[in-house]
């Protein structure tokens, strides 16, 4: 259709007059939104800004309780305590240095905390409490009670605060909480508005940190109707949130406590204990060791620094982050890649004459003599060195990596603890990549014995000696049940490693700590029911040929231990490295003994257990171990 | 063919056009978004997530998105007008079969990348398909209640398929918005003096029948009304956010608590603090200033787009542009209008501020048809 220019002038104008027209209409409609604006926000805003001061709806933020953590017995690990506190809204104090100046003779606040109390009021939302003053007796917080209508603003508040019955026993395995920080809050991607809170304990390393989702739980909130002065007038509604759930461990508290004391003999030293049933980790020690509750109440600079500057490294859980050159327990998987490669049998022999050379280099055996004519049982019974340079040679490192790695080596192990590390099962593009070097063939022999770039965590040793005592893929598990939903038991299935095998290795363990030739044979079990079968390894921390006792601490060498128990239907697998212990018969061997019976008996063990020999050593250990009373473990029970 | 395309010599060609953008207008919507990415990082704390980031993401896209419209004739709109009508109505329907269930009414599509709200897309091309019918249309015609049907159906179809979801701010929104643009047209004084006469007397009828034996609604939509018009009544209940958003707006006062000092976002007074009620935090936070910049910028795109509309001849460009120009108003007049108190609570965004991809991207989309007519009138 075709239009005029007349016509599309006129219908311009039309629409322009009835555009003016709704633009007035709009105009107006905008007036009378400012209007209402000016109305709400200027006039009335004297009543209402009295509204909500005076006669107000407030919400507030109901802290959940944390969940409590168990062991596999259900005694309580950690739990929470009240803590009766004192907190401070600042839009409810009308005159904040008048209140706080009422407060502080009080409760005997000091300057520091005063300037502290200023500092996180001006950062916090108007309404968000600030904590004056926790962890109060009962007499001071009546005081604050009793005074409340001149002090506006201030609630006498409990809120609860985390507690670990065993202090010292868990401090690697289940960590410990703290107050959020701003490096907290700024890591973590989280809206919830409990982090808001100051002073709110979130999980800072070990279990506590690592399941933080499942302990928190979540905010409950209350309306609650306040007057001029912050007092609450009425609660209008409340909507409870959701504890956190309750975790049970797969740990055994009284074991554990055990362990830790007993490691504590060792200047420092860990041990991790698994059923070789399920996985389930029974007990994971790290010596020196240090107390949890100290960082909840807020540590002091003076522990603190003690804490990091001890050479012995208190506060890292050495079960699961420390990292030691396996030694001679890694010769198990050399032997055991050989006979499934088909390289050797167990009957075939190999001549130690304290060395080999081996392109121009010389490797000793630990024995300088030498061991003469050795096959599998000798080789592994005495721990010969020689002979493992022999057969690896033949192996290749490539099968004797991928039999570390079948047996639980270099694999970081998904548990719910702090800096879990990876261990290392070198191969040749490991070297090439890592290092740019080729491997040397000396590299292979060095492996083959545990040393060099082999490192393994006293979790992985364990793990391997499960998976050699059962021949199927243990894997390690913490955490037993969460609410009472038992979690899952994963792996167990076959390795596929020849059984006849794994029957000869067996058996040249069993001859390390039964048979008179054995390393470990002071450390026998002599009842018969209970009977271990292990391996000791004494791994080089620098290399010399002077005594152990010649040299400082740092440089002597790491004793270990792996072992299982009882060596014809394994229950228990253990592993202990004593960091700097001098040789595994004498420093490691004797821990792990003494910890599986401990297991095993599910208590002390009768003396009988020991041969006549060790007797008399074994009464003064038990008189210089400070294991915890039975009943302990029962007392925190009835408080969580 | 239609006088525009007598008079194409002189629209400027290719990138040429980007000079010939009605620039205040655009400054205009960028300010106004600006204030919505401060306000979301205000009410998430003082964080960019979870709202303000993805916000900026979309403004991104619609910036972009109006920017490509623009330059595309407005001819072609004019032709698409048809097109896009019936796929927004395809859209409702399709929504009404699959779409999924979000706060209790049927709204969206879930596209994966973003969640699309057929209902926002309507307003747009309601306001296309009205203002091609009337530049179709004779002049002379536009008052015969045969013409009049026409558009009426045109706009009450997709309003009661929007009701079945049931969103009512949005079907508020169609009847009014496609009521202007009929008005625009110059349909007769006296078919909107009869609507408004026929309105008057049913709310009349409600409120004279309450309490005899025929009174219209159910006791418990009387009470509703009644808790609209004393929100004290009831501060718990449905007066709840009214109260709310008074106390916000009577607490900024003249210049407010200051950025980020509102207790409303803070503590989820609100919780539509994001969205609808995002009006609140601005006014406690910034006050009476706050508030009224934000309302004066408004008012500006409105005068910008009233200028370009005035000055343009083509019928189809002037209707559009004063179309989506009286969508816009509602859209911040309704919001203002409820969060004040002043209308009962029916959910529409505070344009280009609230959180909310669809009408973020729905209403650039038009300024960008906006644009274009701007960009290609006549000269």
């Amino acid at each position: 259709m075709r239009r005029s220019a007349k016509d599309t002038d006129s219908s311009a104008k039309g629409i322009t007059r009835r555009g003016l027209v709704l633009g007035g209409i709009q105009l107006a409609f905008a007036g009378v939104l400012a209007a209402r604006m000016r109305y709400l926000g200027i006039e009335q805003a004297s009543e209402f800004r009295l509204l909500a001061e005076e006669n107000r709806i407030n919400i507030h933020l109901l802290p959940p309780a944390r969940g409590l953590i168990f062991d596999r017995e259900g005694r309580p690990i950690a739990g929470n305590e009240p803590n009766y506190r004192v907190v401070i809204r600042r839009e409810d104090a009308r005159d904040l240095d008048q209140v706080m100046n009422r407060l502080q003779p009080l409760i005997g606040l000091d300057e520091d905390n005063m300037e502290r109390i200023r500092r996180e009021l001006r950062r916090a939302g108007p309404s968000v409490p600030v904590t004056i003053a926790d962890r109060l007796s009962w007499e001071d917080l009546s005081k604050v009670a009793v005074n409340t209508p001149s002090l506006p603003g201030v609630t006498p508040d409990v809120g609860l605060s985390r507690h670990y019955p065993l202090d010292k026993d868990f401090a690697h395995v289940v960590g410990y909480v703290g107050p959020v920080s701003d490096y907290d809050l700024s890591r973590i991607e989280d809206q919830d508005p409990l982090l808001q809170i100051p002073k709110f304990q979130i999980g800072k390393s070990g279990a506590e940190a690592k399941l933080e989702a499942q302990l928190r739980g979540s905010a409950g909130t209350t309306r609650v109707e306040v007057n001029a002065g912050g007092r609450i007038m009425r609660e209008l509604s409340r909507e409870e949130g959701r504890p956190g759930d309750n975790i049970q461990l797969t740990v055994d508290a009284a074991l554990q406590n055990y362990v830790q004391a007993r490691l504590e003999g060792g200047l420092s030293a860990a041990a991790v204990v698994m059923d070789t049933e399920t996985g389930d980790i029974l007990a994971a020690g790290s010596a020196p060791t240090f107390d949890p509750n100290k960082f909840v109440r807020g540590i002091s600079v003076a522990d603190y620094a003690a804490l990091t500057e001890n050479p012995y490294r208190p506060l890292a859980g050495k079960a699961v982050q420390g990292l030691y050159p396996p030694g001679s327990t890694f010769k198990m998987v050399t032997a055991l890649a050989a006979l499934e490669e088909g390289i050797i049998t167990p009957d075939d022999t190999v001549r130690c004459l304290g060395h080999v050379e081996v392109s121009g280099r010389r490797f000793h055996c630990w024995k300088r003599a030498g061991h003469g004519t050795m096959d599998l049982y000798g080789s592994l019974q005495q721990s010969c060195d020689v002979y493992y340079y022999d057969i690896a040679q033949r192996v290749g490192i490539e099968k004797i990596s991928e039999m570390a790695r079948r047996l639980g080596f270099g694999y970081k192990f998904d548990l719910p603890m702090s800096a879990v590390a990876e261990g290392l099962a070198p191969t040749k593009e490991w070297k090439l990549a890592r290092r740019g070097e080729d491997w040397l063939i000396g590299d292979t022999l060095n492996a083959s014995i545990g040393q060099g770039f082999v490192l393994a965590s006293p979790l992985q040793l364990s793990v391997m000696t499960a998976r050699l005592a059962t021949g199927r893929e243990i894997i390690p598990r913490l955490v037993k049940s969460i609410n009472g939903v038992e979690q899952n038991i994963r792996g167990g299935e076959s390795l596929n490693i020849n059984e006849n095998n794994l029957r000869q290795i067996r058996r040249a363990m069993y001859g390390v700590s039964n048979t008179r030739r054995g390393t470990a044979y002071r450390s026998r079990i002599v009842e018969d029911e209970y009977r271990m079968s292990g391996k000791t390894g004494t791994s080089q921390v620098s290399n010399r040929v002077v005594r152990n006792s010649e040299v400082p601490w740092v440089q002597r060498d790491h004793a270990l231990f792996v072992g299982f128990a009882p060596f014809d239907d394994p229950k228990i697998s253990v592993s202990v490295v004593v960091e700097h212990g001098g040789g595994g018969s004498a420093a490691a061997a004797p821990v792990a003994r003494d910890i599986i019976l401990q297991a095993l008996y599910g208590g002390e063990p009768p003396l009988s257990a020991y041969p006549s020999s060790e007797q008399p050593r074994i009464e003064q250990i038990r008189r210089g171990l400070q294991v915890r009373d039975p009943e302990d473990f029962e007392l925190g029970r009835t408080r969580a | 063919m239609s006088f525009l395309e007598h008079n194409l010599k002189t629209v400027p060609t290719g990138f040429r056009k980007i000079l010939h953008l009605n620039w205040p207008i655009v400054l205009l919507l960028m300010a106004i978004c600006t204030v919505g990415f401060i306000m979301l990082y205000s009410v998430a704390g003082g964080s960019l997530r979870p709202w303000a980031d993805p916000q900026i993401k979309r403004f991104a896209l619609g910036m972009s998105l109006m920017l490509i419209i623009a330059m595309v004739p407005i001819w072609f709109w004019r032709n698409m007008a048809g097109v896009a009508y019936l796929g927004s109505l395809l859209l409702l329907v399709m929504v009404e079969l699959f779409g999924a269930v979000g706060m209790g009414a049927q709204r969206w599509i879930d596209l994966g990348f973003m969640r699309l709200q057929p209902s926002e897309l309507t307003k747009v091309t309601l306001v296309m398909i009205l203002a091609a019918y009337y530049d179709w249309l004779g002049v002379g015609k536009v008052s015969r209640p045969i013409w009049v049907i026409i558009p009426l159906l045109l706009i009450l179809i997709p309003t009661a398929l929007v009701l079945r979801q049931p969103d009512l701010g949005t079907a508020i929104l169609l009847v009014t918005g496609g009521g202007i643009i009929m008005f625009l047209a110059g349909v007769s004084w006296y078919y909107f003096g009869a609507v408004i006469a026929i309105a008057t007397g049913i709310v009349a009828a409600v409120f004279r029948t309450r309490g005899t034996e025929w009174q219209f609604l159910k006791d418990y939509q009387y009470r509703r009304i009644d808790t609209f018009l004393d929100p004290s009544s009831d501060p718990l209940g449905a007066g709840y956010h009214i109260t709310q958003s008074k106390i916000a707006l009577g607490s900024g006062g003249f210049s407010g608590r200051g950025f980020m000092q509102g207790t409303q976002s803070r503590l989820n007074f609100l919780p539509e603090k994001h969205t609808d009620f995002i009006f609140t935090t601005l006014a406690e936070e910034f006050g009476f200033i706050g508030a009224f910049s934000l309302l004066t910028l408004y008012l500006l795109v409105l005068v910008f787009c009233a200028a370009s509309a005035f000055s343009n001849k083509d019928r189809f460009a002037s209707l559009l542009t004063l179309g989506v120009a009286a969508t816009f108003f509602l859209f911040f007049a309704v919001n203002m209008s409820m969060v004040m108190g002043l209308a009962p609570v029916v959910g529409v965004p505070l344009p280009l501020v609230s959180y909310g991809g669809s009408a973020m991207l729905v209403l650039l989309v038009a300024f960008g048809l906006v644009q274009s007519a701007h960009v290609h009138r006549p000269r």
